[in-house]
């Protein structure tokens, strides 16, 4: 610190970004590795659905499996980008079991509400950690 | 030889990080001595094969005769291949090999020096990680009991932290086996408290809430760090140093023992200091 930064006013730190882009990459990293095998491919299927209408990139899908109770609940969140009057966010969520979209579900068609039982064990996820949510 | 069945009272702990140069060897080398000085007969491995370093930190580098490599292979017995600290009684250096790369170990050959090291009665192994999560990281991580995660208040070295926890919570023996997982402790390490509060440097909680894992020390940059490396003396072994303490700080806590956090403010500065420093 010199005598010029002494005179300057205090620049917003870089530190807040830093941990604003730790949060969306840390829960992507989670997103990818947590889930089962298909999650990466059925993220990309969504992905490509909803660029049919809008103009969004990867990292503006976040695709995330989470166990509650006895529940395992896809949660999707897509960032929609801003444009005028539209809303910034859609917050979806849908059913890993829903037969319409994922490549593997065809076994399963009991579900269509939003949290249904599912009775798939994930692999050992002894994490308890929590996972850092990042909501657009 | 006596062998008494106390194999399950030894405790295996990984220094790891995922990144490299965030001082898992200097933490490794201050964490198994402080160990030592507690009374427990400790002994820490350095896992980087083909990149040795832990002989030079600890300032044993012109007393390596055997490695690890060595061992695992049944050329040298544990008592030729351990080095006996000089300074700290109960403290033993099982140093890497230079010369051969990580291909040289197994998870065969390990398990059978872990074994060895808990029939020898050790209270404790402390593992150093080789940077990166190839083979000699997972090696390093495959038997630990406990993990110290050590994190650098920087965007890379945190999510590296991130993906090594996922890695012991689906890699290790533990999870492997299904046992209960790896306790994890965050130990973050050239902490500069005057950067966090200018905005520049993350915060402790900060790294804790994006981790989400019991914090086990903060341990603030010195420029002790680098002497007592230079000196090949653990920094812990330094009483003066505010690194020394932090570090002391963390063993009584991985101890189970209550200690506040110090070294997360900075002392003021005077009007002089803050115009021209």
């Amino acid at each position: 610190m010199g005598i010029f930064s002494f005179f300057r006013s205090k620049p917003k730190g870089s530190a807040a970004t830093a941990k604003e882009r730790l949060q969306v990459l840390i829960a992507h990293q989670h997103a990818d590795s947590d889930g089962p095998d298909y999650l990466p491919l059925l993220k990309q299927d969504i992905l490509n659905v909803i660029k049919k209408y809008v103009d969004i990139g990867e990292e503006q899908v976040l695709v995330q499996l989470d166990s509650q109770d006895d529940c395992d609940v896809l949660e999707l969140n897509i960032t929609l980008p801003e444009d005028g009057e539209r809303s910034s966010a859609v917050d979806a969520k849908a059913l890993r079991d829903n037969d319409d979209d994922g490549p593997q579900s065809s076994k399963n068609r009991q579900s269509r509400a939003e949290r249904t039982r599912s009775r798939q064990t994930r692999k050992s996820q002894a994490s308890a950690r929590s996972q850092a949510k990042q909501k657009a | 030889m006596l062998n008494i069945g106390s194999d399950s009272l030894t405790k295996t702990i990984v220094v790891t990080s995922g990144k490299g140069g965030v001082g898992k060897t200097t933490t490794s080398a201050s964490v198994a001595t402080g160990l030592a000085l507690k009374g427990f007969k400790t002994v820490v491995i350095d896992f980087d094969v083909g990149l040795r370093n832990l002989d030079l930190i600890m300032g044993c580098e012109r007393r390596v005769v055997y490695d690890l490599v060595n061992l695992v292979n049944q050329e040298s017995s544990l008592h030729q291949t351990l080095i006996k600290d000089k300074r700290v009684e109960n403290l033993y250096i099982l140093p890497a090999s230079q010369t051969r790369d990580k291909d040289a170990l197994t998870i065969e050959g390990i398990a059978r020096v872990m074994h060895k090291l808990k029939k020898s009665q050790f209270d404790y192994i402390v593992c150093d990680s080789p940077a990166g999560i190839e083979k000699g990281a997972k090696m390093a991580l495959y038997f630990a009991d406990e993990a110290i995660i050590t994190t650098n208040p920087e965007v890379s070295s945190v999510r590296d932290s991130d993906r090594i926890l996922g890695i012991l919570q689906s890699e290790s023996k533990r999870a492997k086996m299904n046992e209960e997982p790896v306790k994890e402790h965050l130990l973050i390490t050239r902490y500069n408290p005057g950067r966090v509060r200018e905005g520049q440097m993350l915060s402790v909680d900060d790294i804790v809430d994006l981790l989400a894992i019991p914090l086990l020390g903060i341990i603030p940059e010195s420029s002790s760090v680098l002497d007592s490396s230079n000196a090949g003396k653990p920094v812990i072994l330094v009483p003066e140093s505010e690194a020394g303490q932090a570090y002391s700080d963390a063993i009584d806590r991985l101890m189970g023992e209550d200690r506040p956090h110090r070294f997360m403010e900075t002392r003021k500065k005077g009007l002089l200091a803050r115009l021209f420093g």
